[in-house]
């Protein structure tokens, strides 16, 4: 047998999720009209006084991202061990670290990334300047990956459970404080006319981190949900 | 061990290349549970699985790569066709196969004119032999088979009696856990009993 290689085999994990989330395109598509019409409520209820609306806008637009990829993420791990793929997964001859990252990058470029472009158009409705809006496509760029990568930790945990959804928001909402502070303060600092670059570095090195150490985790606690 | 209660001790049991292993014993008593702790999925409370004469813990990936396990569940993704299905399962298994060695495959269990269509809109049965069709395509040593000949009809049944034998004669092993019996005229037989 020839020797197999494993970017091949992380390549056929990431194709497999991106044609099964294209297949069901209406989970990937609620996910994003939830962002959407979340953070549109917002300067329907409070109403035109713009200087309100560009303080509390890093804040929201960051909350509804976090609540919109907590709608996803149950779904990323759930679908597979119900028909048995997810074991398949883990007996392939390859690290579960791998499996696990190209399920995790297939969630995100599904997921996130969608809601990352739209951000910028919905930010215009509180009023944010050019730059603000760059810097919170910017700090959503980086920071939505953190979410999906400590998300998987939460998903693979709550594998098989009754009332998973729930218990995965108690799980991993707390753990996405940090990224929120961040992330949300990065576009605030923006607002207010500072540098927001030592948040968005901050951020980068807690991605550097998750990129490290969820995946190892969220390997960990499948083999746990598995046995 | 499940849960709090015990299922089977004191089971050993060795195979040699060419060699067939028949579970059996009432639902219950552990013939799952057994088949997923020899393919590592799960641990025993005590005892060990060697293959080669090594643990199976320290081989890791290694052991992965000589074994194919065909489950309760089939493995097979509704949402994609049978082909996908196949090629995708090699591909994650580190045998890219082509689309006709896969169609071929297919058509061997079966399925030839069906293999595009989505897996939902395959009968129990046909989902079961699209999951068959990886042993025919992989290149493993080890079957592990559990309740392979659920939702089979007889002529199913017939074909994979001939590719275990087939199997069996290139100096693989399998071991099934099955109620009917089986009539595999290759290599040598052995049977395990589990009492509930």
């Amino acid at each position: 047998m020839s020797a197999p290689s494993t970017l091949s085999m992380f390549r056929w994990i990431v194709a497999r999720d991106l044609t099964l989330a294209w297949r069901r395109r209406a989970d990937v598509l609620s996910t994003l009209f939830f962002f959407v019409i979340v953070v549109s409520l917002f300067p329907l209820g409070i109403g035109p006084e713009t200087q309100l609306l560009r303080q509390v806008a890093p804040g929201v637009v960051w909350v509804a991202a976090l609540l919109a990829s907590m709608l996803s993420l149950g779904r990323v791990f759930a679908n597979d061990y119900q028909d048995g793929t997810l074991e398949q997964m883990l007996l392939t001859p390859q690290p579960l670290y791998l499996v696990v990252m190209g399920k995790v990058l297939a969630q995100w470029l599904m997921s996130e990334v969608p809601l990352v472009l739209i951000a910028p158009l919905i930010g215009v409705q509180f009023d944010l300047a050019p730059d603000t809006l760059l810097v919170l496509f910017v700090s959503l760029l980086i920071g939505t990956p953190i979410l999906s990568l400590i998300g998987s930790i939460g998903a693979a945990l709550t594998l098989g459970l009754r009332g998973g959804g729930v218990l995965i928001s108690l799980l991993i909402l707390p753990l996405y404080i940090p990224v929120l502070i961040f992330g949300a303060g990065a576009v605030y600092f923006s607002v207010t006319g500072l540098s927001p670059a030592a948040n968005l570095y901050l951020l980068g090195a807690f991605l550097v981190v998750s990129l490290v150490f969820a995946p190892w985790a969220t390997s960990a606690a499948l083999r746990i949900s598995l046995e | 061990m499940r849960g709090d209660r015990r299922l089977f001790s004191k089971v050993s049991f060795a195979l040699e290349p060419e060699a067939f292993l028949q579970l059996t014993g009432p639902n219950g008593s552990g013939k799952t549970s057994l088949l997923r702790i020899v393919c590592g999925l799960m641990t025993p409370e005590s005892g060990e699985i060697r293959w080669q004469g090594a643990k199976i813990r320290s081989l890791g990936e290694e052991y992965s790569q000589s074994l194919t396990y065909i489950g309760h569940r089939n493995g097979v993704k509704e949402e994609l066709s049978s082909l996908e299905n196949l090629r995708i399962a090699c591909g994650m298994a580190g045998t890219n196969i082509t689309s006709e060695e896969a169609q071929e495959a297919l058509a061997k269990v079966g399925l030839a004119g069906r293999e595009n269509l989505p897996a939902r809109f395959l009968s129990e049965g046909q989902q079961r032999r699209s999951a068959l069709a990886r042993l025919i395509t992989c290149n493993t040593k080890l079957w592990l088979l559990d309740e392979v000949l659920a939702s089979l009809d007889s002529a199913a049944v017939k074909l994979i009696e001939s590719v275990i034998g087939e199997h069996l004669n290139k100096g693989g092993m399998a071991i099934v856990a099955t109620h009917q019996e089986l009539h595999i005229s290759a290599g040598s037989f052995q049977r395990l009993e589990l009492a509930s």
